[in-house]
């Protein structure tokens, strides 16, 4: 039998005591530790999504499974106690101490209080604040202590599955990268999983292992960041993920075959090095691709090797260098370019399955593509997405 | 000045003392009642919003007349005068908790429900304590005004300061209107400033200062 994932959506769908269809046929499983993003245009059924989830939404038709087990059910009031939930406005306790806002769910639960306050400190820990805050009242804190508080109230029972509802959105842009950083690697130390709100595609691309991109209440595309940048659904994905951001997302996602030289400059084995020094004044480089007759490659040759060996030698393959890297077409351009600029190499050859050489990443290439990203005009992602 | 309280010092003292019973019994059943009406109200805005502005045409009578209007009803007396005063109090102390409960900031309480907290546990943990000095401000209001108004109910035979104010005036006695409405004000500054400073101790520290910096 299969083992059923933490959160299930099974045909869910939402509408509005005044007729407003907000959610209509959502089918989606979201596995233990994952960190799935929604996204959307305002107005879309994220929050309605959401907070059906912990019942603050009755669902019109569907079914909504938590480890395999209907919501309905359960106790409302209890189910919400199991599952951690953080709005965009916070909504700390303002009468309250951070204390008190981070154990509430234990006063809930009612937990003694040393266990409360040993629980408080623990989690404020986490995200280096020191104990005084304990004693301090909301109105105390920058907005971006209270929503780290806010943060920690909703882990406070730790629950496995946790809501975020847009928690970064009212946050300036410094604030807003520090805690996303903070809150991603928190995530990965206790294995969450989390179902995030964002209205903010940087964020769902930094922080999502998956992505559901909704529209007028239902998934357009629900996958891994990189493959919604390497293969938007529909039009619709593809503007709303901006075309600055697929030209800047393609270090990322391009592969090597598709931005490599085709015409790499090569000489064949059994050409005399005097033809090999020709041909490399007539190309203005200064090393050759060695492949054999049926285009594998063999060996790269230098300039200061043929020096070298003038006199002792007649043929490419007598002193050409045999040690030689190579990357496969569908390697990732990001992996690539760091391979070269790690190695301090010039160029590096694409090969295909066989080793024959179908093409070459130089540092000119690598150069193109960085001054495309910064300036360019994407003349090139046209072509780019056309072969995709 | 002498010769007054020689006169009339036991008298004085009587008087403040059911003038005090009188107004405190009235807000005291005021707010037992108020309170938990405007809980009621909170959670059906639609409803409380259109009697409240009702009531509050109603409250708009005069006092001495809604004092008459009680007299073939319940008589004359003390009990009387304490349940009109009582009537008088409602409003402010159940207008001040409707209104201090439905202004608790929205995204609190869902915070708190999505938490986990029972409709009731909200009441109590979140919405009472947040409306608190609203509240108190209506207890506050209505005490003072009912120290006032009290003084109307020996005009249905309550008693209290009230007395020496209408033998004043029938007797001509200026010094008799004097030994009625001092006490009177003095009582009614002494409640203010006292329930001021059990709004403050009531009140959270977590909420003073953002209204001092508000
Ligand atoms: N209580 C409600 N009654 C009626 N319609 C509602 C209610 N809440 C939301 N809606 C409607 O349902 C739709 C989805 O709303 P929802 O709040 O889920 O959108 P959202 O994706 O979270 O939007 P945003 O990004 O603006 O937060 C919208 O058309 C909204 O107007
Ligand atoms: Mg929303």
């Amino acid at each position: 039998m299969e083992v059923a994932s933490l959160l299930q959506f099974e045909r869910v769908m939402k509408k509005y005591a005044d007729g407003t269809p907000a959610v209509s046929n959502l089918n989606l499983n979201i596995e233990e530790g994952e960190f799935v993003c929604f996204i959307g245009p305002s107005g879309c059924g994220k929050t309605t999504t959401m907070k059906m989830v912990n019942r603050l939404i009755d669902i019109t038709e569907g079914t909504i499974y938590i480890n395999g087990k209907d919501i309905k059910s359960q106790n409302a009031v209890e189910l919400r106690r199991s599952i951690g939930y953080v709005i965009q406005q916070v909504g700390l306790m303002p009468h309250m101490t951070i204390k008190e806002n981070i154990s509430l769910v234990g006063t809930l639960l009612k937990w003694p209080s040393d266990r409360k306050e040993k629980r408080a400190k623990e989690l404020l820990a986490l995200v280096d604040m020191p104990e005084e805050y304990l004693d301090k009242y909301p109105h105390e804190l920058s907005g971006g202590q209270q929503q780290r508080i806010g943060v920690l109230r909703a882990l406070a029972a730790n629950p496995p599955l946790i809501l975020m509802d847009e928690p970064f959105g009212a946050l300036d842009p410094i604030t807003r990268d520090s805690l996303q950083e903070e809150f991603k690697k928190l995530q990965k130390e206790l294995n969450k999983t989390i179902v995030f709100v964002t209205h903010d595609m940087d964020e769902a691309l930094k922080l999502g292992d998956r992505i559901v991109i909704m529209k007028d209440g239902e998934v357009v595309q629900a996958d891994t960041p990189e493959e919604i940048l390497r293969n938007p659904a529909n039009e619709f994905v593809e503007t709303f993920l901006g075309k600055d951001r697929l030209i800047q997302a393609r270090p990322d996602v391009t592969t090597v075959g598709q931005i490599m030289d085709t015409d790499p400059i090569t000489v064949t084995c059994g050409t005399s090095l005097k033809d090999a020094i020709a041909t490399m004044r007539e190309r203005h480089v200064d090393t050759l691709l060695v492949v054999d007759r049926d285009g594998t490659l063999r060996g790269f040759l230098d300039v200061e090797a043929i020096n070298l060996n003038y006199k002792k030698a007649a043929y490419v393959e007598d002193v050409m260098e045999t040690d030689l890297f190579s990357v496969s077409e569908d390697s990732l351009l990001k992996d690539t370019t760091h391979k070269i600029l790690r190695r301090g190499a010039k160029y590096i050859p694409v090969t295909d399955g066989n080793h024959h050489l179908t093409g070459i990443v130089t540092r000119a290439t690598m150069a193109n593509i960085v001054y495309d990203t910064i300036w360019g005009e994407g003349q090139e992602l046209d072509s780019l997405t056309a072969t995709t | 000045m002498q010769t007054f309280f020689t006169e009339h010092g036991t008298e004085l003292l009587v008087k403040t003392w059911e003038h005090l019973y009188i107004s405190f019994t009235a807000v005291v059943l005021g707010v037992l009642v108020a309170i938990p009406l405007g809980i009621l109200f909170s959670r059906m805005p639609k409803f409380a919003d259109k009697f409240i502005s009702v009531i509050g045409v109603l409250q708009t009578i005069p006092s001495l007349a809604i004092l008459a209007f009680f007299i073939p009803l319940v008589g004359i007396g003390k009990v009387p005068a304490i349940i009109a005063l009582f009537v008088y109090s409602l409003l402010p102390i159940l207008r001040n908790t409707y209104i201090g409960l439905r202004d608790v900031d929205k995204n609190v309480l869902e915070a708190g429900s999505g938490m986990g907290m029972s409709n009731w546990q909200s009441i109590v943990k979140v919405e009472l304590p947040l409306a608190v000095p609203v509240i108190l401000a209506g207890v506050r209001l209505s005490t003072v005004y009912l120290i006032g108004w009290a003084t109307l109910a020996a005009f249905i035979g309550g008693g209290g300061l009230g007395d020496f104010i209408f033998d004043g005036l029938n007797l001509y006695q200026p010094v008799l209107i004097v030994a009625g409405t001092v006490p009177a004000t003095i009582l009614a500054i002494i409640a203010d400033r006292g329930l001021a400073f059990a709004e403050g101790k009531l009140t959270s520290d977590g909420l003073k200062d953002s209204y001092k910096a508000a």
